[in-house]
């Protein structure tokens, strides 16, 4: 077996992967992009609705269009689809196998990592009762009816209001199941506002806060849930308890990172995001590992996505060329109401561009500041007029801030009610 | 109507056993199994110890069969190719008052035939377990305790009795005897009779009702569930695999944890598995469950409770499936009995916990015993007791693993992302001697579905591999046989456009 040389090797073919391969090719870097899928496109071709695109090309695309633009970018880059990646090495050497490869070894500069994330299943949220036919994730399900053509049930509840649960609760009515309502352990809207508007209130699905399915029926398919409300501690109060009669559970109760080949290289992990410690140019700890998307933290948005998919790429150019620079780091941390913050370090000195992308603890539904502070002072703010953990939001680092950090410390983020 | 020397009536790891050790002889055997696939039963959701004899009351015939079927079992498993570890196991005291105790079943094992146990403290208990809880005062070190895959053990037996010559009947229930005279003389089932010379009770939980059919009233079973949580393996190395060297990383235990035993149970232990991931359980609740007991929410909170006193690092968050089993208890010993009237039945009844390690033994029984009772066994020429493993893509070299993509370009295709498990290797699934014809089948032998995503992703894709390799249509497939489909239907567009 030779091993193929390239010097930007992109694992993953989504919105992340091919910003990252086009903005790599760009840099004139020899770029290698590996795909799992027969398709580029990560989870877009299963998006078949609206809201792709608005930041980046000014229009609204579904998410095969969205991806299409990019594919077209990304044509004449060398790829490798239907081929999997099952292992890497440090320095790097990566392994990946498919059909028609057989199994391959990759020798890259530098890498970049857009593997996106996995829904959290059943056995993480650890439901008691049997187990029949007829329990999966919102995203299995939306797979099934958007690109196979088939329908998992015919009367659905749908446990967790992340958007792809939201997404699909009108995707399934529309497609003339019954859907029987959403329901949320928490006492807030998991995923972003616009999607419960659109996808529930216009379809009249009944969203249930500070629920949740505490037992699951059938012996051969599922033939309904518990449910029960929770008390502030989210335990389930068995006085509530309530039996719904259904054939299919969907789970929207959240995306985990697909991180093991990143572990595997022993860059440092972020407990709350699920990903991997970066920087402003998308460097992991490990020096000449990149990664962007899906993989660093769950995105609301492709457009964002992309993104951070040009940055990683474009430094992943540039680390196969010149190698590191050497630099030293300030670290950005959650401060007060603040659950998770990206990129979670900044090269110095810092670049006053650099955008701060974090996620609230808490719905504040009033007027609000993001802050900045290095060593106590506030060194930038932003105004927000709500703040939603379901709704990522950033401000720019800015001058003030970029001069601050010269002069030693860290960064705080931190969110204050007006 | 079909004749038999042997039938044996339930696919657990019990009769699959006894099937194999039946093929070592020139007898037409038939094993029948109700479910869609064999070890759908107690032997599909138990803990996968291959137990010391620490616990059965000496004399008994579970300490007997216990202690055979542990010295018989790493052969067993080598033949089958399936995987068995001799991780050991400590049994720990949290106090001083708590050693009486582990002397009493050091002795009680030493009687029934242990080698090995000893008492270990301090230092050398920490060294042997370094992630126990620091209020372990000392515990009970039981070196050739193993473990096994209990579902590939099963499995394997069932596939080396068919290579032998062994007629497996899935989907097919028993519901009746055939008697004359004092003699059972076949069996009555959904698909028809058949019948035998000789047959075999090794159904499980329902093992008592049988006997009933045929008169015998002396075993009532009562049933008692058995909670579980399964925590995610530690991620793998980088790197291939090369021979002898495994990309499995570190566990976090290296030995089965008990604590100290109840009246009623083993407790609430750790056990890591042969594929890496940890197994906190089993509860020991009452329950009218006989088989498919559902997951009980309280269970799961006691399992948490006490497994944490042992090991406080163990993380929940690590789980990626919760489950529970079911034991045919109520009986005070194994009834393994061959009976005399009616004549031409043999009990292999209320096997409870040993039974996974008793099994060999069992089977080996059985044989002894139809023989002892008139059974001819002239050998057949051609039993062979290997059953070679299944291609896995993940254990071979770079090397060869290049070599049979290019023969067939399925092992290449990657279905299953968190176990790594390829279609080439679904389609042998399918198509071996013991068919794998649902979603569960498959996961009892590659783990499809079995890692972290639980099957997220590759669902839609194995759905279509199983449809198009039996030949019907996806609303056909299922998770475990009968009605359990698992698509309702095409969506409207699909089926306007297959119109
Ligand atoms: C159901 C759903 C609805 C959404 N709706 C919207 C919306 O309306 N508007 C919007 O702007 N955004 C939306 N998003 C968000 C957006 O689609 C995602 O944030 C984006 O797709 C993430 O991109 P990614 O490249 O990080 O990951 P992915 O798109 O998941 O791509 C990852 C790719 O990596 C591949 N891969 C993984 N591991 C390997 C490996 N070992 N070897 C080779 N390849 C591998 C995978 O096959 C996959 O193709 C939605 C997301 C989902 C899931
Ligand atoms: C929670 C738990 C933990 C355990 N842990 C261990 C352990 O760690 N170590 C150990 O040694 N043992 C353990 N055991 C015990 C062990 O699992 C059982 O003793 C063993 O699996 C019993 O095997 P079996 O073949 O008798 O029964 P089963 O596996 O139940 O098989 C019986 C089969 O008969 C079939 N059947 C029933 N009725 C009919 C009918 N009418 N017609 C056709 N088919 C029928 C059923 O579908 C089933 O497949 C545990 C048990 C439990 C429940």
């Amino acid at each position: 077996m030779t091993p193929i040389q390239c010097d930007v090797a992109v694992i993953g073919g989504g919105p992340a992967g091919l910003a990252a391969a086009v903005a790599a090719t760009e840099a004139g870097a020899d770029t290698l992009l590996l795909e799992r899928h027969v398709e580029l496109g990560g989870v877009l071709p299963q998006c078949i609705h609206p809201g792709f695109g608005l930041k980046l090309f000014g229009e609204e695309l579904t998410g095969p269009e969205y991806s299409q633009r990019w594919v077209s970018q990304a044509a004449g880059i060398r790829r490798l689809t239907d081929t999997m990646v099952v292992s890497v090495s440090p320095g790097f050497t990566v392994w990946a196998t498919g059909p028609a490869s057989g199994l391959l070894e990759v020798r890259s500069g530098s890498l970049v990592l857009a593997m996106g994330c996995r829904e959290r299943t059943r056995g993480a949220i650890a439901i008691a009762g049997t187990r029949p036919a007829g329990v999966m994730t919102a995203g299995t399900a939306q797979r099934l009816v958007n690109v196979h053509g088939h329908m998992p049930g015919k009367r659905f509840v749908i446990l967790g209001s992340g958007d792809i649960g939201m997404i699909m609760a009108r995707r399934l009515t529309w497609e003339g199941a019954e859907v029987v309502g959403v329901y949320e352990l928490l006492p807030h809207l998991a995923g972003l506002r616009r999607n419960y508007v659109q996808c529930l209130q216009d379809n009249d699905i009944p969203l249930h806060l500070g629920h949740t399915v505490t037992e699951i029926h059938g012996d051969r398919r599922l033939t309904g849930v518990t449910v029960c409300g929770v008390d502030q501690a989210m335990c389930p109060m068995p006085a509530t308890a309530q039996l719904v009669p259904a054939d299919t559970l969907l789970l929207s109760v959240g995306l985990i990172p697909e991180n093991e080949l990143t572990r595997a290289l022993g860059a440092e992990m972020d407990a709350v995001t699920g990903g991997p410690v970066v920087d402003d140019r998308m460097q992991t700890t490990v020096p000449g590992l990149f990664a962007a998307g899906n993989v660093v933290q769950v995105h609301d948005l492709a457009d964002d996505v992309s993104l951070a998919g040009a940055v990683a790429g474009r430094e992943a150019a540039a680390y196969a060329r010149d190698g590191t620079a050497g630099a030293a780091w300030a670290r950005v941390t959650p401060g007060s109401g603040v659950r998770s913050v990206v990129p979670q370090r900044l090269r110095l000195p810092a670049d006053p561009a650099t955008e701060i992308t974090l996620r609230v603890r808490r719905p504040v539904e009033q007027r609000c500041h993001l802050l900045l502070t290095v060593r106590g002072a506030t060194v930038a703010r932003r105004r927000l007029d709500y703040a939603r953990p379901g709704e990522m939001v950033s401000l720019s680092l800015g001058a003030q801030a970029a001069q601050a950090l010269r002069e030693g410390g860290d960064l705080a983020v931190e969110v204050v009610e007006a | 109507m079909e004749e038999y020397d042997v039938i044996i009536v339930g696919a657990g790891v019990v009769g699959a056993l006894c099937a194999r050790e039946l093929s070592r002889y020139r007898l037409r055997v038939l094993l029948v199994e109700k479910a869609a696939d064999v070890c759908s039963g107690a032997s599909k959701a138990n803990s996968g110890i291959v137990h010391a004899t620490t616990s059965p009351r000496p004399g008994s015939l579970k300490a007997r069969y216990c202690a055979q079927g542990g010295r018989l079992m790493p052969a067993v498993c080598r033949e089958l190719s399936v995987p068995f570890e001799r991780v050991g196991s400590l049994t720990v005291a949290m106090s001083h008052r708590e050693m009486r105790v582990l002397r009493g079943l050091l002795a009680r094992g030493t009687t029934n035939g242990d080698e090995g146990l000893e008492i270990v403290e301090a230092e050398r208990l920490r060294c042997l377990e370094p992630a126990l809880s620091e209020a372990a005062v000392a515990a009970l070190y039981a070196p050739n305790v193993g473990v096994v895959n209990p579902m590939l053990l099963t499995i394997a037996a069932a596939e080396n009795a068919v290579m032998n010559g062994v007629t497996l009947a899935l989907n097919t229930e028993v519901t009746g005897l055939l008697v004359e005279g004092e003699r059972i003389v076949g069996v009555a089932t959904g698909c028809g009779e058949y019948r035998c010379r000789y047959l075999v009770n090794a159904t499980g939980a329902h093992s008592d009702e049988v006997m009933r059919w045929a008169g015998l009233d002396d075993l009532r079973l009562r049933p008692r569930r058995g909670d579980y949580f399964v925590l995610d393996r530690p991620d793998r190395r980088p790197g291939p695999s090369e021979p002898g060297h495994s990309r499995e990383g570190d566990p976090l235990v290296r030995h089965v944890i008990f604590p100290i035993p109840t009246p009623a149970s083993k407790g609430i232990l750790i056990t890591p598995t042969t594929e890496g991931n940890l197994l906190l359980g089993p509860t020991s609740t009452v329950s009218h469950w006989r088989e498919h007991p559902p997951v009980d929410g309280d269970g799961l909170a006691t399992v948490e409770e006490q497994v944490k006193r042992l090991v406080h690092s163990l993380d929940l968050r690590r789980c990626i499936a919760v489950f529970a089993g079911s034991r045919p208890s109520g009986a005070r010993d194994f009834l393994v009995r061959l009976e005399q009237r009616p004549a031409g039945l043999l009990n292999l009844a209320g096997i409870e916990s040993p039974g996974l390690t008793a099994a060999p033994a069992i089977a080996k029984e059985a044989v002894r015993l139809l023989a002892e009772d008139g059974l001819n066994l002239s050998p057949n020429e051609e039993f062979d007791p290997v059953r070679p493993a299944p291609v896995r893509v993940t254990e071979l070299s770079p090397e060869e693993r290049a070599g049979l993509v290019a023969e067939d370009p399925a092992y290449g295709r990657i279905i299953c992302r968190c176990e790594e498990v390829s279609e080439g290797e679904i389609v042998d699934a399918i198509h071996s001697s013991v068919p794998a014809t649902t979603l569960d089948a498959l996961k009892k032998r590659l783990r499809v579905g079995a890692g972290r995503c639980q099957g997220g992703f590759d669902l839609p894709l194995v759905v279509e591999i199983l449809a198009r390799e039996l030949g019907v249509s996806p609303y056909e497939v299922t998770k475990s046989g009968s009605t359990s489909v698992v698509l309702a239907g095409p969506t409207p567009a699909a089926a306007g456009s297959e119109e």
